[in-house]
């Protein structure tokens, strides 16, 4: 089961940076929303694994880490901030000048250049 | 007088000159004398007590943890700087009153001349090396306003630049230095310090701090190799030049030698670098000025050369060398502030400083040539005058000093210093004054007014009583020089005299006189070798290392940061992975603590939903629509992993999260491209591959790795469960962290959201009111609308389940104490809710209806969270403090009333307006574009059909 966790998580970061790593702004989003799952989820593993416990007082003797569910739950909101901030800005720059490359034109080139 | 108030005086003192500017030149200059009078009286109240040998001490904590403390102190030593800086300071400030034109801005100049002022005063007052570096650093900055107070002046703007640039490369050095000086004692307060001179004697750290306190101390006392700015630094006006470049800022670091004393000094080290470094800046800097044309330039290489002289006794580490410093720093802070007067009132009244066009003033300016003459001779070393008492103590000195093993080294450099020493006077006195009277000077010089000429003569009878009768000095040079001996030696049994007979010094002094007036014999010839001569030029140099250090850093920022993005970002995921790598590879790793848990079917399935979906997203990604669906699955995948090991809120909060978040996409999306076109080069897939698998599999190793153990140290999350209930009221632990335990971070959390939402907010804003307003007016759907954008059927299934989804999300909110729930996920419910009438009945409908704007709800929610917060305080607790009562109100079975409750409220506000905020500003862009407004709740609405025939 810690494998099935362990490689979700290994996963998402991978597809996560991928993404990040294209030009245009709409896929770098898809691959930065990829990647806050990855950290919410090995946040929220830091806790341990445990199945079928929560964080609720019974009268049971074990429960769950409850403190990374709780950092874990305000990340997960203010990740929502951070995405609607970056699509805003990514949203702005096509409109205003009818492109969505994440790089620089000038510099874009360059870079494209000392790769080939 | 507080020593509080002695130094805070200049700095209050500073906000009046600006203000009285407009009130006349007098009522600024007399506002600035009053504050420095005052705070001149004020040292002066402590004259009983510092010459009975008393250290004066007060202070107050500022940052105790840091051992940074607000310590003054005032001994023999500070009072004697003090002395000076305020005391010179008053005839400056008179001095500048006539010395400045109309032109200049006289409020400008006194606020940096009083800033200075109280920095220097905060200098050789503190108690305490972290507030001495800031008030140090305070003297850098105000020193470079006032060198460059003639904005309009290139060389006055340039002058500053280095004189900043050397003395705050110096500054950083001496912090590094005073770090280190305070990790070896274990406290930063001087009075410590100064009692640990073993401790930090025998510290294998004694050398590093050394040499950075001495690198702060010889850069802002221009001595070899750092001399060079001294001079480019005379393009500042002459009032200042006197002040910071005679008197005071270039003293600075001869204080803090002083005063580092009795714990620095006595090391080989010390005598070597201290004494070699004054040596070589005294002998430079004479030979130097002698061939200076420019009287300042002349005046500041003397400066330069006579701080070697005070830096060479002090690194003798003898007490008669200590006292001998002592004795100097006064007289030359005499003769030299004269000098400096005299040659501005030259500058003013011939409109020249060049000695080559000067000549002849005797007769013209009997009083300037009587003032300048009398300093010029002090320098010398003519007797009747202070400069040569202590020039011979300090002959006298070197006469014993060995250094390299040689006896003969230091004398010989001591007496060829003082030679050129007279030289330059003598050519001063000889080449400004004497001669024939000549009729081609830029204007036609006299003697100025009292206000000029009247400070310099303050100083110049100082020279002369100090040097007829210099057991009158004697007491005061004692106290100051037991100041700086501390406890480590005795104070010397030497008496200021005239005559101490037929010895060695005597000689010597009389061969530096002689020697300088031969050398200004063949004066001509001299300059003409001079000239000859190849020399490096100081500023050359400086400027090429600044240009080379300037093209360092730009090339190497322009490699890694060129303004391509996904290079950052290659950058950064790469540096993290070989960190991890190498922290992976070194470090030890013990066994593993935890048994693997077995694998059901049902997870493989989850897990093999997410793998699925996220590589179709990697391999679909240029279909953004279909993306968008798939990091759906992706979501729901998560949420799902939430409820299966033990995390309902966090499955709530996600899953809530996500439609939100598409909801955003697909609003975003509408504007932008459906496809993304293939750019890439295969070679760059490849690479961006590389490094997203080398991130996933680094990410997966330490995920697997801390999985199967436990925490290194005992987890502190055994104290949130079991004093949940007990101290929050609450059994659902992880909302009681939340609103309770960790309050103070939600609280910031929430903050942070409102001030996304209003980011967003403002961009739609700039957006709209810019030049995107009109091509999004412009702008063609690149989609086929639909024909009914309002459905019938959604606008009456949102209407019925709008009050459900309400009644949801209260419920979710009251519960979240001791249940799933709380007010994050309730927030997000209730903006769904309200979301879906937009999408329904379009915005300009929902806007209409819309009461309470929703920026005052994100503030109404922070407001509320923060009274809540702020309501402990009325019962003597620290902001946030929770409290909670059960109460029981028939028919109703008793509950729970707890302030963390009314502190979720405010959470689930500024959730909600955060929320719909966003939203909204996305859904405005989207109206300006191509949507009609509709006042009707539906396109196609039965009932306003028949209402219709009916009218």
């Amino acid at each position: 089961m810690e494998l099935l966790v362990a490689s979700a998580i290994g996963i998402l970061t991978a597809a996560g940076l991928y993404l990040v790593l294209r030009l245009r702004t709409f896929p770098v989003i898809m691959g930065m929303s990829l990647l806050t799952y990855a950290v919410n989820v090995f946040l929220f593993a830091s806790g341990r694994l445990t199945i079928g416990a929560p964080p609720i007082l019974t009268d049971a003797t074990t429960y769950t880490d409850p403190l990374p569910q709780a950092l874990v739950l305000t990340a997960i909101v203010i990740s929502f901030g951070m995405t609607a901030v970056v699509v805003m800005i990514a949203l702005g720059a096509y409109l205003g000048a009818d492109d969505d490359h994440v790089n620089d034109p000038a510099d874009a080139q360059d870079d494209l250049e000392d790769l080939t | 007088m507080s020593l509080f108030l002695i130094v805070a005086l200049p700095f209050l003192g500073a906000l009046l000159p600006g203000l009285m500017s407009s009130a006349g030149r007098t009522a600024c200059a007399g506002v600035t004398f009053t504050f420095s009078l005052a705070a001149f009286i004020g040292l002066l109240s402590h004259v009983p007590a510092v010459f009975a040998g008393d250290v004066v001490q007060t202070g107050v904590d500022w940052l105790p943890l840091l051992g940074l403390n607000f310590n003054l102190m005032l001994d023999g030593l500070g009072f004697f700087f003090a002395l000076l800086i305020l005391g010179i300071g008053l005839l400056i400030i008179t001095y500048a009153r006539y010395y400045l034109s109309r032109d200049d801005n006289m409020g400008e100049f006194f606020t940096y001349l009083l800033l200075f002022q109280g920095a220097m005063v905060g200098i050789v007052l503190s108690d305490n090396i972290l507030l001495l570096l800031v008030f140090w650093e305070l003297t850098s900055l105000s020193s470079f306003l006032l060198i460059g107070y003639w904005k309009h002046l290139p060389e006055g703007r340039q002058g500053a630049r280095m004189a900043l640039a050397v003395t705050g490369m110096g500054g950083l050095a001496m912090i590094g230095g005073m770090l280190i000086l305070g990790q070896i004692v274990g406290s930063y307060d001087l009075s410590v310090i100064l009692q640990n001179r073993e401790m930090i004697q025998d510290s294998p750290l004694y050398l590093p701090a050394l040499i950075l306190i001495l690198l702060g101390c010889f850069t802002k006392s221009a001595q070899f190799p750092f001399h060079f700015w001294l001079p480019h630094a005379m393009a500042a006006p002459t009032p200042v030049s006197a002040y910071l470049h005679s008197a005071t800022m270039v003293k600075a670091g001869i204080f803090l030698m002083a005063r580092m004393w009795p714990v620095l000094s006595g090391s080989t080290e010390w005598f070597v670098i201290v004494t070699g470094a004054g040596l070589i800046t005294m002998v430079l800097g004479a030979v130097i000025g002698l061939f200076k044309h420019d009287l300042k330039a002349l005046l500041a290489f003397s400066t330069v050369s006579h701080l070697g002289l005070i830096t060479m006794l002090l690194g003798t580490s003898t007490a008669f060398g200590a006292m001998a410093a002592v004795f100097h720093i006064l007289n030359h802070a005499t003769f030299k502030a004269a000098l400096f007067m005299s040659a501005g009132i030259i500058d003013h009244e011939a409109h020249t400083r060049d000695i080559r066009r000067l000549g002849g003033l005797r007769k013209l300016m009997p009083v300037t040539f009587v003032i300048a003459t009398l300093a010029s001779l002090s320098m010398a070393g003519i007797p009747f005058l202070n400069g040569f008492l202590s020039k011979e103590m300090m002959l006298e000195e070197a006469y014993h000093t060995v250094l390299f093993g040689s006896h003969w080294l230091v004398p010989a450099l001591a007496t060829l210093g003082a030679l050129f020493s007279a030289a330059y006077c003598f050519r001063l006195i000889s080449h400004v004054f004497l001669g024939p009277v000549r009729d081609d000077y830029p204007a036609k010089p006299h003697d100025p007014g009292f206000g000029m000429w009247g400070p310099p003569a303050l100083l110049v009878v100082l020279v002369v009583v100090i040097g007829c009768a210099p057991f009158l000095a004697e007491p005061f040079v004692k106290v100051v020089t037991y100041a700086v001996l501390g406890k480590t030696a005795a104070l010397p049994d030497a008496h200021l005299k005239i005559w101490h007979g037929l010895v060695p010094a005597l000689y010597m002094s009389a061969a530096a006189v002689v020697g300088g007036l031969i050398v200004l014999g063949l004066f001509k010839p001299l300059l003409r070798a001079w000239d000859a001569a190849p020399r490096p030029e100081a500023k050359v140099i400086f400027d090429g290392i600044i240009a080379g250090a300037v093209a360092a850093a730009r090339g190497l920022i322009h490699s890694l940061h060129n303004g391509a993005f996904s290079r950052y970002a290659a950058i950064f995921a790469v540096t993290v992975v070989a960190a991890g790598y190498h922290a992976w590879t070194t470090g030890t790793i013990a066994a593993p603590t935890r048994l693997v848990q077995p694998v059901d079917p049902v997870s493989v399935g989850g897990w093999l939903m997410l793998v699925v979906a996220t590589c179709g997203l990697v391999f679909l990604h240029r279909n953004r629509l279909l993306s968008l669906i798939l990091i759906g699955i992706v979501g729901l995948m998560v949420s799902v992993a939430f409820v299966y090991f033990s995390a309902p809120d966090l499955a709530m909060t996600q899953i809530t999260v996500e439609v939100v978040t598409i909801i955003l996409l697909l609003l975003a999306l509408n504007f932008l491209p459906n496809q993304t076109p293939i750019e890439s080069t295969v070679l760059r897939r490849v690479r961006d591959g590389g490094v997203a698998i080398a991130g996933g599999l680094a990410t997966t190793a330490i995920a697997y790795y801390y999985l199967v153990r436990d925490t290194v140290a005992p987890s502190i999350s055994e104290f949130h469960l079991a004093n949940s209930y007990k101290g929050g009221g609450g059994t659902n632990v992880v909302n009681v962290i939340l609103v309770d335990f960790r309050g103070f971070d939600t609280y910031g959390e929430i903050i942070v959201l409102g001030i996304a939402a209003l980011l967003i907010y403002a961009l739609t804003e700039t957006l709209l009111n810019g030049p995107v307003r009109a091509r999004l007016l412009n702008r063609l759907p690149d989609q086929p609308r639909a024909g009914d954008m309002h459905p019938m059927m959604m606008v009456v299934l949102t209407r019925v389940i709008m009050p459900v989804v309400l009644m949801v999300g209260f419920y979710i909110f009251l519960r979240g104490h001791n249940e799933p729930g709380g007010g994050f996920i309730a927030g997000l419910i209730v903006s769904i809710a309200v979301v879906m009438q937009y999408m329904a009945s379009g915005f300009s409908w929902a806007s209409a209806r819309l009461r309470y704007p929703y920026h005052g709800v994100i503030g109404a929610g922070v407001l509320i969270a923060g009274l809540t917060g702020i309501g402990s305080w009325f019962v003597g607790k620290p902001f946030l403090t929770s409290d909670f009562t059960y109460v029981r109100i028939p028919p109703f079975e008793k509950f729970e009333l707890a302030t963390a409750a009314l502190f979720d409220l405010g959470v689930f506000l500024a959730v909600v307006g955060a929320v719909m905020l966003s939203l909204e500003s996305f859904s405005r862009l989207a109206r300006r574009a191509h949507v009609e407004d509709n006042d009707h709740p539906m396109d196609i609405d039965p009932s306003r059909e028949i209402s219709r025939e009916g009218v």
